[in-house]
């Protein structure tokens, strides 16, 4: 990115002034370092999201922050709907509540190593993953309406986990206000058959080892210790969400000018909150999250019964589950007074601060677990939310590394067989259906996650807590 | 990756974005152009010459201009190779205004024999172009992945 046209506010932040059709400044939190690397479409993306009705005090974006569709993946935008605010399908993405549960196991590393590949194995062979998969679960008409209504509380209603896993789940495992009925029918059966299900991309099932831990008492109050084994599961809402980011982007596209907003881009498809097709797309989208939440519990079942067979000593319970692809109305301070906003985080985690009361009992006084994936090879992250964060950014951290080379140019240079060997090599076991899928996702295609969490916690968004890396990863 | 060519006139690449995979269809016309394109959205999974024309699956859908067309017959193709579970590999395509009628012709996901890479969740509208040029046709957009 050319750093001419910024502002530089601190060493990490980073302001875009308002001018033109901007309504607000843009904001981006990173390192000089990572803002150098950055791909110069963020900054347009981050000034188109500024020119949206109803935006309040600034389009934000993370230090993972990518080029993306409308909104920058890494983006944060608010909107109030009594100035006119929107909501956007692009600002939320195709993979709806798209998002990464950890679970701890009670293992030691020594438990894993000693059955690593027959556990890789059975993971890999009970959880449904990569394309055209199947899951064991088959909803029917009254089921689907049921479990989009009910999230992961209808999973565990239905067996499918424990009431305490609820507890530890965003919206408690059920997102309220979700409309089933305007779920159109072709996402529905878009979803029939991949309930429990991982998908293919960047999403992935691992089981992890602490091999950092960064802040004593935060990682206390997580229960993370150095040299505990976690369980990470990264995966949305599968065809679902998809289908209905799809319809919801075409008809917002079609609509907007009929309310009168002028779209600097197709791409930024929105429409205002207070119109028929934005309540129509938020019912949907808060179904879809429900769906997501059912999934990931789903599989939590099904990764749960895999250690019962092969580690039964093990004792899985939920550290936190977190999405990163929604919009979700909450309160926040801004102008001086407290406003109910609506909040869309595209590649961005919620990441409220210590004594927020949506954080669950235990957990409360340390902040939110912040959840970041990295690659497979790299290891991943365990972040608090800080008080801080509210005025920096809605409360809203980095999601992951974020992609350093396109699909086709890792292709090009890894072969999956070699990416396996080369992971096999320092001790991680690597499955997955597709060969060219973990060629795409070589760990060196992505940026470095360190320094991404590093600008995050320097920034203040949240606070590093533990490093983890893999032991065992099923790539879809 | 190399485009091979599967009509006379026609032939479809990808270009990178981030994330993700462009699509782009060339052809002498504009419904060339949207079956070559059609070509880059089944190699974003899997190479199509290892997918067997076999079944065929028809596609109708409207828009009310050509991108917004463009990206409903990707996302027509996407919904029909997630729900069917298929690959297809040739296609037809025929334009009457904002309508389209189409083919698609492909056979079930063979893991073992197609090494499928990734599922396309949906068409996007960034860098959404259809076009003429160079006297013919050109249609592109970045699918997710």
């Amino acid at each position: 990115m050319d750093l001419s046209q910024l502002k530089r506010r601190s060493d990490f932040e980073w302001e875009i002034p308002q001018r033109g059709a901007m309504r607000v400044p843009a904001v981006i939190y990173a390192s000089e370092a990572l803002m150098r690397e950055m791909d110069q479409k963020v900054y347009e993306q981050a000034v188109n999201v500024a020119t949206l009705p109803g935006i309040v005090k600034a389009s934000y974006a993370m230090p993972d922050a990518h080029w993306g569709y409308g909104f920058p993946i890494g983006g944060v935008a608010a909107f109030d709907p009594a100035e006119g605010g929107v909501v956007s399908a692009g600002g939320v993405g195709f993979d709806i509540s798209c998002g990464v549960r950890c679970l701890h196991t009670g293992l030691a590393r020594a438990d894993v190593m000693a059955v690593q590949k027959e556990l890789a194995e059975m993971l890999y062979y009970r959880i449904p993953a990569g394309v055209g998969s199947t899951g064991a679960i088959h909803l029917n008409e009254t089921e689907m309406d049921a479990m989009l209504a009910g999230g992961a509380k209808w999973a565990v209603e239905r067996g499918w986990g424990e009431a305490a896993d609820l507890e530890r789940t965003e919206e408690r495992g059920q997102m309220p206000h979700a409309k089933p009925g305007n779920v159109s029918a072709l996402a529905k059966k878009r979803q029939r058959d991949e309930m429990g299900t991982l998908g293919s991309g960047n999403h992935y099932l691992e089981v992890q080892e602490v091999t950092e831990v960064y802040d004593e008492a935060i990682a206390r109050a997580f229960g993370l210790a150095r040299g505990d084994i976690v369980v990470m599961i990264h995966c949305g809402s599968r065809g679902l969400g998809h289908q209905i980011g799809t319809e919801y982007l075409k008809r917002m596209a079609i609509a907007a000018p009929q309310h009168g907003i002028r779209l600097p881009d197709r791409e930024l498809a929105c429409a205002p909150i207070e119109s028929d097709v934005g309540q129509d797309y938020l019912g949907a989208m808060r179904a879809a999250i429900n769906c997501a939440l059912a999934n990931r519990q789903i599989l939590t079942h099904l990764v749960r019964k895999v250690f019962a067979d092969v580690l039964p000593q093990a004792r899985l319970a939920l550290l936190y589950d977190v999405s990163h692809n929604t919009c979700k109305v909450e309160e926040h301070r801004a102008d001086g007074g407290t406003r109910r906003l609506y909040v869309h985080r595209k590649g961005a985690t919620r990441a409220f601060g210590p004594g927020h009361p949506d954080i669950p009992e235990a957990l409360r006084a340390a902040g939110q677990p912040v959840l970041i994936g990295g690659s497979m090879g790299t290891g991943s992250y365990v972040l608090a939310g800080t008080g801080e964060s509210e005025a920096r950014s809605f409360s809203s951290a980095c999601h992951g590394a974020g992609r350093a080379m396109s699909r086709h140019q890792a292709l090009r240079t890894w072969k999956g067989r070699q990416v396996i060997d080369a992971l096999a090599s320092r001790g991680i076991v690597v499955k997955s259906p597709s060969m060219r899928g973990v060629a795409e996702e070589a760990p060196e295609a992505y940026k470095d996650v360190s320094a991404v969490v590093d600008a995050a916690d320097l920034a203040g968004l949240a606070k590093k807590v533990a490093r983890v890396e893999p032991l065992v990863c099923i790539k879809g | 990756m190399p485009a091979p060519e599967h009509a006379l006139n026609g032939r479809w690449e990808h270009y990178p974005h981030g994330a993700d995979i462009g699509v782009r269809g060339f052809g002498a016309t504009k419904a060339e152009a949207f079956e070559q394109a059609a070509l880059a959205l089944t190699a974003a999974v899997a190479d199509p010459a290892a997918v067997e024309p076999r079944e065929a699956v028809a596609i109708e859908c409207e828009a009310p201009d050509d991108e917004l067309l463009f990206a409903e017959w990707l996302n027509r193709l996407v919904y029909e190779m997630a729900t069917r579970r298929m690959l297809f590999s040739r296609f037809a395509v025929r334009l009457e205004g904002t309508r389209l009628a189409g083919e698609a012709r492909g056979e079930p996901v063979d893991s073992a024999r197609h090494h499928p890479a990734v599922e396309v969740k949906g068409a996007t509208y960034t860098t959404l172009r259809v076009a003429r040029e160079d006297g013919g046709w050109v249609a592109q957009t970045v699918v997710d992945v």
